[in-house]
């Protein structure tokens, strides 16, 4: 440093002594945000949406993220809620908060915990997981989960967008689970437990930042998973019309 | 010092002796009303575009740049040769403006032509800070006029800067509104059958790619000399006159296509230097480029300036009349471009095409021809190299989907017309490579240099005196224009010694372009791709001269950095 220093005082010196040669000047590191790691962030609401089921069952439910990052690392929290209405309690209630880093160049993996704190017991989960976008424009959402019971389930999320025009888009998502153990608390069997298909029709209203949409989801359960609710006289098949907005800002 | 004193005591004293023109710039917040929008954006002298500034080649020039925001600026001088910390390159040329701050800029002025002037800070430039330059020269130029005007192009976006880098990051198809849709799906199944439909888009989705990302940002205005297509700026002519225009492509991300049904162009500068006059009857004009051509009105009627977006997303307007308020009809956009797998070439694991301009002589040779003639008329190179009758364009890939064809089916200025006027330097062997891969990754949003963003990069290291042959391959599917600050571009055409003299060099999806640089100026210096988003995102190389007349090796050591190239 002291070298450096007192380089540019004889270079100073220099230019002073000899005023009119073109002055030896010092050559600056770049130390502007440019030469720095570029940090952005978003949110976005993936679902944000009013369900009324086949048997006049009202949900509000959204599914949306927050990112904060560069290219190499982002800190993401993912929320998912689905409230019953008239029961005015949440049926599901899902907090996940993950970093991510990218893979390979087009899929990312997830690292973090997942909180899942709906009316009833509580779970707390490991999560691992990749994100990206595959071949033929599917986008690929797996998520493997151990929770602090050794519980250990996976849910893999696949959606996929059919552009009608460059502003009506029909978008269609499959969100599968699996558990590899049984949490009878949680009204969760061995095997593939539920899917939740979604057809959603939407209208780009505000560049991509709001747009409505209307559409149709169904939701089943499987196996021990639909016994058990049968047990508890729950529903294992429903059907709803949505009408709701996309949001990203 | 002393001397310094004294002359600024005498230009104090005898104002009309003053050798050295001051110019003062203020960085103002402004409103910017493209007749679609109004948006706050910056400018110069509380106007964006900021003033033409009118230099002449031999003056000295002083330039007082008063920074009246809240945040550091700073002015690049775009394409004029000067000593590196007057080049206006915050971490590079200087610190920067600091707000309420007035920095003086002093470097004499050596050459001559059309070059524009933009902030180097943040996205200050998209947001409206920027202006023009023209230079008279010293000497008689070779071509006549009767009167001239900048025609400064911009594409003015209702988002901020710092808005569309997010959205981009968040969402790389925010802006893309010319996607293949269902419909295009059916009337492509429809014209080249089902089969080959599906197959297109399977092939095109198994990459992961867009045939429509031609333009990252669209939804933007386009603007000429701050006028929307519905404020129509006009610029006045006597018919018979010849009327010199001065086109800048103040753009943050768009090439425009330019054309003025009715009126040949003669072209005769591209990037402030003179070129052997070439006919055309559109160009395309890219992202921080000026071309200046002549047209010679002799009716009594209007015509219009009509530049449409490369990637036919918008349109600036303006129009030329003998009268204010004449105008001529607005012809409508042609259909959006697509790309072809030709542009995928570059992409690595992908069959690399033979497009290696090197060996381009058998076309030079019949333009060379036709050059020396000096014939200013009847040159149609537009059937120049394809074999089919396709027009075709050497800096292109072959059967690239935005090849340009001229809307009347006439000559479109291709890189392989540029002739330079007067040699600028002597031609000599190159004395080594460098080769610069243009990389990205379109669904991260990511833009770099042989894989490496601006952030992990080390700096390009050249010496004085040497002449380094720049291989530019482009790996993205975009077009990329490159920008070398500080020292020229001589883009290899395969002219030899008449190679034209660029300060920006646009590389097609899919191609290799060659440019030599005299390494003739000493400090360092940027080096990126133009495109506001693309440099912000990584595409960006700081370059250090090493040696040098006014250097000692003093000099070079005190930036301590690592060494290595790209």
């Amino acid at each position: 440093m002291s070298r450096i220093r007192s380089l540019i005082t004889v270079s100073l010196l220099g230019s002073m002594v000899f005023p009119t040669a073109v002055a030896a000047q010092e050559m600056i590191a770049d130390t502007t945000s440019r030469k720095q790691a570029l940090t952005s962030w978003g949110v976005q609401f993936e679902e944000l949406e009013y369900r009324y089921s086949d048997d006049d069952e009202e949900l509000g439910v959204w599914s949306a993220d927050f990112f904060y990052g560069t290219d190499d690392l982002k800190v993401r929290w993912l929320t998912k809620g689905e409230y019953a209405i008239e029961e005015q309690a949440y049926e599901g209630l899902e907090n996940q908060l993950v970093a991510q880093v990218p893979i390979s160049d087009f899929f990312d993996a997830k690292a973090g915990v997942r909180f899942d704190t709906p009316e009833g017991p509580d779970r707390t989960y490991a999560v691992l997981g990749i994100t990206g976008l595959a071949p033929q424009w599917f986008e690929i959402d797996a998520n493997l989960y151990v929770n602090e019971e050794g519980d250990t389930s996976a849910g893999l999320d696949a959606e996929y967008e059919l552009l009608l025009t460059n502003y009506w888009i029909l978008s269609a998502a499959v969100d599968a689970t699996v558990a590899f153990s049984e949490d009878r608390e949680i009204g969760v069997g061995k095997g593939l437990v539920s899917t939740e298909t979604g057809l959603r029709l939407s209208y780009d209203l505000v560049d991509r930042a709001f747009s409505p949409y209307i559409g149709v989801v169904h939701e089943r359960k499987y196996g021990d998973t639909a016994d058990i609710a049968e047990a508890e006289s729950g529903s294992t098949e429903d059907w709803f019309a949505v009408i709701g907005a996309r949001i990203a800002f | 010092m002393k001397v310094r004193l004294l002359t600024g005591l005498l230009s104090l004293l005898m104002p009309a002796l003053v050798l050295a023109g001051e110019y003062n710039l203020t960085v103002d917040r402004v409103e910017i009303d493209t007749g679609d929008f109004v948006k706050e954006g910056i400018g110069y002298n509380g106007k964006s575009p900021g003033p033409v500034l009118r230099f002449k080649e031999g003056e000295d020039v002083r330039i007082n740049v008063t920074n009246n925001l809240d945040e550091a600026t700073s002015i690049h001088w775009h394409g004029l040769i000067l000593p590196f910390e007057q080049d206006g390159v915050p971490g590079i040329s200087f610190p920067g403006i600091q707000p309420g701050e007035t920095f003086t800029y002093e470097f004499p002025i050596t050459q001559a032509g059309t070059y524009w002037f933009h902030s180097h800070s943040g996205f200050q430039e998209p947001d409206g800070a920027f202006g023009a330059i023209v230079i008279e020269p010293e000497g008689r130029e070779p071509f006549r006029y009767d009167r001239e005007y900048v025609i400064q192009l911009t594409d003015k976006h209702p988002h901020s800067g710092d808005r569309i880098m997010r959205n981009l990051k968040m969402m790389p198809d925010y802006y893309n509104r010319q996607q293949q849709t269902v419909g295009e799906f059916f009337s492509d199944a429809s014209s080249n059958g089902l089969m080959d439909t599906i197959q297109d888009r399977m092939a095109w989705g198994d990459m992961r790619m867009m045939k429509a990302d031609v333009e990252d940002v669209q939804g933007f205005t386009g603007m000429i000399n701050g006028k929307g297509p519905a404020q129509n700026w006009t610029g006045l002519f006597e018919p018979g006159e010849r009327v010199r225009l001065r086109f800048i492509n103040s753009s943050a991300m768009t090439y425009f296509d330019v054309r003025i049904p009715g009126l040949d162009m003669t072209v005769v500068q591209a990037d402030g230097n003179n070129i052997q006059p070439v006919n055309v009857d559109e160009f395309r004009i890219g992202v921080a480029e000026t071309y200046d051509v002549i047209v010679h009105p002799k009716d009594e009627r209007a015509h219009t300036i009509f530049a449409e977006s490369m990637g036919r997303s918008g349109y600036a307007r303006a129009t030329l009349a003998p009268e204010e308020g004449m105008e001529a009809p607005v012809p409508p956009m042609r259909d959006p471009a697509r790309l072809t797998m030709a542009d995928m070439a570059g992409m690595p694991g992908m069959d690399h095409g033979d497009m290696d301009h090197s060996s381009m002589e058998n076309m030079d040779d019949s333009n060379m021809q036709d050059m020396d003639h000096g014939s200013m008329d009847g040159m149609d190179h537009s059937k120049m190299g394809g074999d089919d009758g396709q027009p075709s364009d050497p800096f292109y890939a072959k059967g690239s989907g935005i090849m340009p064809v001229a809307a009347n089916d006439g000559k479109f200025l291709s890189y392989a017309d540029l002739k330079a006027q007067k040699p600028l330097y002597e031609e000599r062997e190159p004395t080594r490579e460098i080769e610069l891969r243009l990389t990205g990754n379109m669904e991260r949003y990511t833009w770099s240099i042989n894989g490496v963003k601006y952030e992990d990069a080390d700096p390009i290291r050249l010496q004085y005196g040497e002449r380094v042959r720049f291989k530019f391959v482009n790996e993205t599917m975009m077009t990329h224009p490159m920008h070398l600050h500080g020292m020229w571009s001589i883009l290899d055409v395969g002219a030899g010694k008449w190679n034209p003299i660029k300060h920006t060099v646009s590389v097609q999806p899919g191609t290799t372009v060659y440019m030599e640089t005299e390494v003739d100026a000493p400090g360092q210096w940027a080096f990126h791709c133009h495109l506001s988003y693309h440099a912000a995102a990584g595409m960006f190389r700081k370059v250090i001269v090493e040696g040098g007349p006014d250097s000692t090796q003093a000099k070079t050591d005190v930036a301590i950095e690592e060494g290595g190239d790209a």
